[in-house]
């Protein structure tokens, strides 16, 4: 348990980004907690990589003998934080437009695609 | 914005560009890359549209868009390169040509002209992420505004 | 009524995901990394670069960047889009 405290805390983050998108009604507090989820489930990602008293993978003045985090977790973090900075432009795009047809930032209130 | 905020962005515009761009140079030998460096790059258009307000930033929104394109087509053509064996084939790595100097194993310096491909596609990616990014900004400047703009 | 059927479905996720971390491995000792002990012997003869994430995401993963740069042009697009007001 102790051991990997660092992943429990990446967990903790997930999940407060949980609580804000379920019990949270204004959508831009909505597009903040799935920031918030994917920021932990990227630094859980990056966790994943980490080697005891590893050293960053580039080799640009390395210190010698020293291990090397794993990379690829890191590369796909990188594709991971792209992609979420693309969604949360869309998400934030969809935001404005309810605004401006609606009125307000309600979430309750957009109720034209439920059943 | 205020005098001072506007004084501050006029310094700090051209530092987050070149920034921008040595993060993207490096990136093959240092932390960093295209898409890194590209968000410096474009929080440069960030700081234009809060220092000067969405005025300064309306000419910006087709030529982001165009850098955007020519950064994804360069990203592609630079992919095609390689097709004589896979796509994404690194095919300019120790040809001894540009970026084609072979690299020592093992910890070293780091020289500017190794990397193959990967230097151009840096830029490319970097354009692009500049182009993205920037553009969003504007557009969200231009058209996001309130009903009555 | 249903904020409590939502907070029950959020105790059993929270539940079920600190459980899990609670009982993965120790931090800092990964297990099968053959592929990443690849990638950081021999990045600097393949692909000739000091920076091994570059390497991957460049090189060893283009594919990846592709379809990366894909979803970034697809979401100007889509913020173009959507923000535009329609001319009457």
């Amino acid at each position: 348990m102790i051991g990997n405290l660092p992943f429990v805390v990446c967990i903790v983050l997930v999940l407060l980004g949980l609580w804000a998108l379920l019990f949270r009604r204004n959508l831009i507090k909505v597009v903040i907690g799935l920031k918030i989820i994917e920021n932990g489930v990227n630094l859980y990602l990056v966790a994943t990589g980490y080697v005891q008293g590893g050293v960053v993978p580039i080799w640009t003045y390395a210190p010698p003998d020293a291990a090397m985090v794993l990379p690829t977790p890191q590369a796909l973090t990188l594709t991971s934080i792209v992609i979420g900075l693309a969604t949360t432009a869309l998400m934030l795009a969809f935001a404005v437009v309810i605004h401006r047809h609606k009125g307000s930032l309600d979430g309750r209130k957009v109720t034209e695609l439920s059943g | 914005m205020s005098v001072v905020v506007r004084t501050i962005a006029r310094i700090l515009v051209p530092v987050a560009l070149l920034f921008g761009g040595y993060v993207i140079l490096h990136g093959h030998l240092t932390p960093g890359g295209g898409f890194q460096g590209g968000a410096v790059a474009a929080s440069a258009v960030a700081l234009l549209l809060v220092a000067f307000g969405t005025s300064a930033v309306k000419g910006l929104k087709s030529p982001l868009s165009v850098l955007e394109d020519l950064g994804g087509v360069a990203f592609v053509v630079l992919g095609f390169l390689g097709i004589g064996y896979t796509f994404f084939f690194n095919v300019l790595a120790g040809s001894g040509g540009l970026f084609g100097a072979p690299v020592a194993p093992g910890p070293n310096p780091g020289y500017l002209n190794t990397g193959g491909t990967l230097p151009p596609m840096n830029w490319a990616v970097g354009f692009k992420v500049i182009g993205g990014l920037g553009a969003v900004v504007v557009l969200f400047a231009l058209f996001g505004g309130g009903d009555d703009r | 009524m249903r904020r409590w059927i939502v907070l029950a479905a959020f105790l059993v996720v929270a539940g079920c995901l600190l459980l899990g971390a609670a009982r993965m491995r120790p931090f800092g000792a990964p297990r099968l990394a053959l592929m990443d002990r690849y990638f950081n012997a021999f990045s600097q003869g393949e692909a000739a670069t000091n920076n091994v994430v570059t390497a991957i995401v460049f090189d060893y993963r283009g594919y990846d960047t592709l379809g990366e740069a894909t979803v970034l042009f697809t979401a100007v697009v889509g913020v173009a889009l959507i923000l535009r007001r329609i001319r009457r």
